[in-house]
């Protein structure tokens, strides 16, 4: 039986999110206050202990990566926060900023003591500037009442980039340049913005460290999978009933996740596929949905939790023209550093098209998982990692989908 | 010391290595595309990926440093799968023109595609349809070629500090393109030509004046005269097979006329000449309260950038022509008279090291003979050419002087080439005309080297000179904000615009490392070592010129054939 947990969004529709106040008056910026007391060593060690890991879709233990900020010996550390949320179907982040921005602020500043930060930043995608605004007045609102002490925050807007949710292209886009990757080592804990000991973490993994340190590790651990323990927001889209969003634990099943909270398949139709993750996830097939969403559980079926979208499609839904559409995306997104990725994906939205106009052979899928493959381990960074996988997981999957459009 | 395992081989290497230097510590050599020696890593082609145990990405050699046990592999199946299906997205968005191509036979994608066995392309060919830019006299653009490794970007950016070249778009869409997106003669491009090293491919050269010199030769009413930069004879062996400095002048000269040149001088000449005249004009400034500092003007590149982003310091300038220049003038007038050769029929060639000369020499106030002074100028590599078109053995080949009135010269001259070169030979005359007293060890050591900037005091027996020298553009930079700033504590500054001076230029044998200009300097100060003559003043040449044509240094002649003027850059860039 699923059930929603709300921890990352345990204020929506209870306030509201320009009025600090309300933040406030249920329990806000205790944690900040609690954790500013403790020893910073300790501090980490807390989030280390509660298993936390980064909800933007890597999913790098938080408080290893706080450790590794923290240890870096710099006169000027910063603290990110990646706010880009570019990855289709996906609006968990927007969820939190519009309706309850002050627990991103107080996750990172809790985060900014830990490590030794004086300066921050929230990078938000450009096509939010509703939220940015809010996030602005937020901001005002705490500085003026002084809880952020000499930490210093401020927004910054994205412009359109899917690349710049990576965040050493993020870093890039914040420090002028073109917003393309870098590549690692060195790691932004390390060498960041400004070559600095940089955090940078996604806004739902912010919001819910004020929760965290309030009620601790073991607390937190307990949750969901011991191995990715928590909830996760869940963006549903596509052909399912209730088109809108859950938090659940990390232990909760795709199965109960599309026929249980998201109430089945519109229309009497069957189940085909859902695409979790966003974008570069995976298409899962029937017989793989008793499969809980945790990060590692979907890792072992080939497929990824990422942001957390969750894209039901239908028995009527062409699967070749879906990927298709998708390879496009990947081709207009690519930021063209690489030569595997900025040729790659071109390739690959060309060779889709061919076979989805009917004109495709086998060859040309055996040139696709040949060319995927190789991207999949030879591109910079994850985008040009990750493209080929919704293209590959469907060749896989639904070879009948291909079959039919062959020559 | 780190010890890991590549390719089977246990070795141990200084922490902080790359597995790309690494590989190169047990002679492993890993293939690259965008890694350049003295540039910042990028890590873009993605050809040096190898792979490390226990990850199931594949680490590119040139960014990945190197872990305590670390067990690399640089040549597994999948790495080779890996770095074949990457070259041949790369070919297959290249235009297949290599016969035609100004890089054939000297192209690194032409040898990875080699090295790597290319045969069936399963990519379909799709070539970009962008027009050539032949907007310069000196340098073309050819960006269907390009393949985004972006070394061409650093070297303007900031090895030039020009900024002339720089991205666009996003994607499989994106570009190198001239600056303000227009043509590169638009852009604030001092065509010094460092890009063309750069490049690994034929998306970038040189304008080639090949042509012209064919017509003039075939012509037979037609004197075809050239001169030859001190920087040209000791890089020009490495286009025909040489090691650095292995071609000696005599059969340089041979060779140029079995190529068809009619008479074959030396550009070193007017290196010496260019001395006296500026060394004269230097201490005239010091001593009448001149514009100080002065900077040295024999470079085009630094005038292109001295009149781009300096035009307020214009008047720093040294008034001389170049060496090229100063030749130029003087063959259609001193030297026709001698030769009593009318001076329409006199095609004057130049062989440089340099791509901005063709610029420099196609400026319409360098016609003070009344004719275009200098009409065309080819570079070490377009002569190369020529050379190997000839099909010449030029190890047996008969060794022939240099032509007279304009063919002798000094040591002082052939250091030209090298950064603080210019320096050192206004030195060896500026000390004995101001001391009076003969220069006994000419050989001033701290002018010498790579060092970025270079500086001292000299002591002329009482009066002290300030100097300074810069090779490379963000090192002029970096002495011209100071004189901008008023600041400069100098009297006499020299630049090069090329990192090594001339025998790094623009027009040089493809020059992949500072190592190989390096080497070249040393190449160069072993030629002046090895002449008797190392003072300018001493060339007897130049001694029966004053006596029967100029009569002075700065005087009424001088000023009309072997000084300009400069002007600021009427571009919208600035």
């Amino acid at each position: 039986m699923a059930v929603e947990m709300r921890i990352a969004l345990r204020n929506y529709g209870k306030i509201d999110p320009l009025k600090i106040d309300e933040y406030i008056s249920l329990g806000g910026y205790a944690a900040l206050k609690k954790a500013c007391a403790m020893d910073k060593a300790e501090l980490i060690d807390q989030v280390k202990k509660s298993n936390l890991r980064g909800r933007g879709g890597a999913g790098f233990n938080c408080g290893q990566k706080w450790a590794f900020a923290s240890k870096a010996d710099a006169d000027q550390k910063y603290v990110i926060c990646n706010a880009d949320e570019g990855e289709p179907g996906t609006y968990k982040d927007r969820l939190i900023m519009e309706n309850d921005p002050q627990t991103l602020i107080e996750g990172m500043a809790i985060c900014a003591y830990a490590i030794g930060a004086t300066k921050g930043y929230i990078y938000c995608r450009g096509e939010y500037p509703q939220v940015v605004a809010i996030l602005k007045a937020a901001i005002a609102q705490a500085r003026e009442k002084g809880i952020l002490g000499g930490f210093d925050l401020e927004v910054r807007m994205g412009a359109g980039a899917y690349v710049c949710g990576e965040e050493t292209a993020l870093i890039e886009s914040i420090e002028g340049n073109r917003g393309e990757p870098r590549f690692k080592p060195p790691y932004p804990p390390v060498s960041g913005l400004w070559q600095k000991p940089t955090i940078v973490n996604n806004v739902e993994t912010f919001a819910v460290i004020p929760v965290i340190v309030e009620k601790g590790s073991e607390w937190f651990a307990a949750i969901g999978d011991p191995a990715y323990p928590g909830t996760k927001v869940l963006t549903l889209t596509g052909d399912i009933n209730q088109r809108t969003f859950f938090e659940v634990p990390t232990d909760t099943k795709l199965n109960e996740v599309i026929y249980e909270l998201g109430g089945g398949i519109p229309g009497g139709k069957k189940f085909k596929a859902v695409q979790v993750g966003g974008t570069s996830g995976a298409f899962i097939p029937e017989n793989k949905l008793d499969t809980a969403i945790a990060f590692d559980k979907m890792a072992a079926i080939d497929a990824t939790l990422g942001s957390g979208a969750v894209f039901v499609l239908d028995e009527t839904r062409d699967l070749v023209d879906v990927s298709t559409r998708i390879a496009r995306f990947f081709e207009h997104e690519s930021c063209g550093k690489c030569a595997p990725c900025r040729e790659g994906t071109m390739r690959m939205y060309d060779l889709m098209e061919k076979i989805n106009a009917g004109e495709g052979s086998p060859a040309d899928v055996a040139l696709l998982n040949k060319l995927g493959r190789v991207m999949s381990y030879a591109c910079l960074c994850g985008l040009g990692q990750a493209a080929p996988a919704p293209v590959l997981s469907t060749i896989k999957n639904f070879a009948a989908d291909y079959n039919a459009k062959f020559k | 010391m780190i010890n890991i395992t590549i390719d089977g081989i246990k070795t141990s290497v200084p922490e902080g290595s790359t597995i790309l230097q690494a590989a190169a510590t047990v002679g492993i050599n890993i293939p690259t595309l965008c890694y350049h020696p003295d540039q910042a890593v990028k890590a873009n082609c993605r050809v040096c990926v190898c792979e490390v145990e226990g990850n199931r990405l594949l680490q590119a050699a040139c960014s990945q440093p190197v872990a305590e046990g670390m067990n690399i592999k640089t040549r597994s199946p999948k790495v080779i799968e890996a770095r074949k299906t990457i070259l041949e997205l790369i070919l297959s968005h290249h235009p297949q023109d290599c016969l035609n191509c100004i890089r054939n036979g000297n192209c690194e994608l032409q040898d990875l595609a080699a090295e790597y066995i290319i045969r069936d392309n399963p990519f379909e060919l799709k070539i970009r349809d962008l027009e050539k830019d032949f907007s310069t006299p000196s340098l073309f653009r050819d960006p269907a070629k390009c393949i985004l490794c972006r070394r061409c970007v650093d070297a303007c950016n900031v090895i030039q500090t020009v900024g002339a070249l720089g991205l666009e778009k996003r994607g499989c869409e994106a570009m190198v393109v001239p600056t303000l997106g227009g043509s590169l003669l638009d852009s604030p491009c001092v065509m010094c030509g460092q890009c063309i090293h750069a490049c690994p491919v034929g998306a970038i050269g040189e304008v080639e004046n090949i042509d012209e010199l064919l017509a003039a030769i075939a012509d037979p009413d037609v004197v075809v005269v050239t001169q030859i930069a001190p920087a040209v004879r000791l890089a020009l062996g490495e286009e025909i097979g040489m090691e650095t400095g292995e071609l000696p002048m005599d059969v340089f000269v041979a060779g140029l006329r079995q190529v068809g040149f009619d008479y074959v001088l030396h550009t070193n000449f007017t290196a010496d000449l260019t001395i006296l005249e500026e060394g004269n004009e230097l201490l005239k400034r010091l001593t009448t309260g001149g514009t100080l500092p002065m900077f040295t003007s024999c470079s085009p590149g630094w005038i292109n950038f001295c009149e781009s982003f300096y035009p307020d310091l214009l008047d720093n300038l040294s008034t001389c022509k170049s060496p090229q220049q100063m030749f130029g003038s003087l063959v259609k007038t001193y030297w026709a008279d001698k030769m009593g050769i009318p001076a329409k029929k006199i095609f004057s060639v130049s062989i440089m090291p340099c791509t901005a000369k063709k610029y420099e020499a196609s400026r319409p106030e360098m016609n003070s003979s009344g004719y275009r002074d200098v009409d065309i100028v080819l570079t070490t590599r377009e002569v190369g050419k020529l050379l190997r078109l000839t099909g010449i053995d030029f190890k047996r080949l008969a060794p022939s002087p240099f032509d007279s009135w304009m063919g002798a010269y000094t040591g002082a001259a052939v250091i030209f080439g090298a950064t603080g070169g210019v320096m050192e030979a206004a030195l060896r005359t500026v000390y004995e005309v101001v001391t009076k007293k003969e220069l006994e060890d000419v050989n001033f050591q701290f002018a010498r080297g790579f060092e970025g900037i270079k500086e001292a005091e000299i002591d002329l027996d009482g009066t002290k000179v300030k100097v300074a020298i810069a090779h490379s553009l963000a090192n002029a930079r970096k002495l011209m904000d100071q004189v901008r700033a008023g600041e400069s504590p100098y009297h006499f500054i020299e630049i090069m615009a090329c990192p090594g001076g001339c025998i790094g230029g623009g027009g040089q044998p493809i020059t992949k490392a500072n190592a190989k200009r390096i080497e070249r300097i040393k190449a160069i100060y072993e030629e002046d070592q090895a002449l008797a003559m190392r003072k300018s003043h001493l060339n007897p040449e130049v001694k029966v010129l004053y006596d029967e044509f100029l009569h002075e240094p700065l005087g009424h002649k001088s000023h009309e054939l072997l000084h300009t003027h400069y002007h600021a850059k009427d571009k919208k860039a600035f």
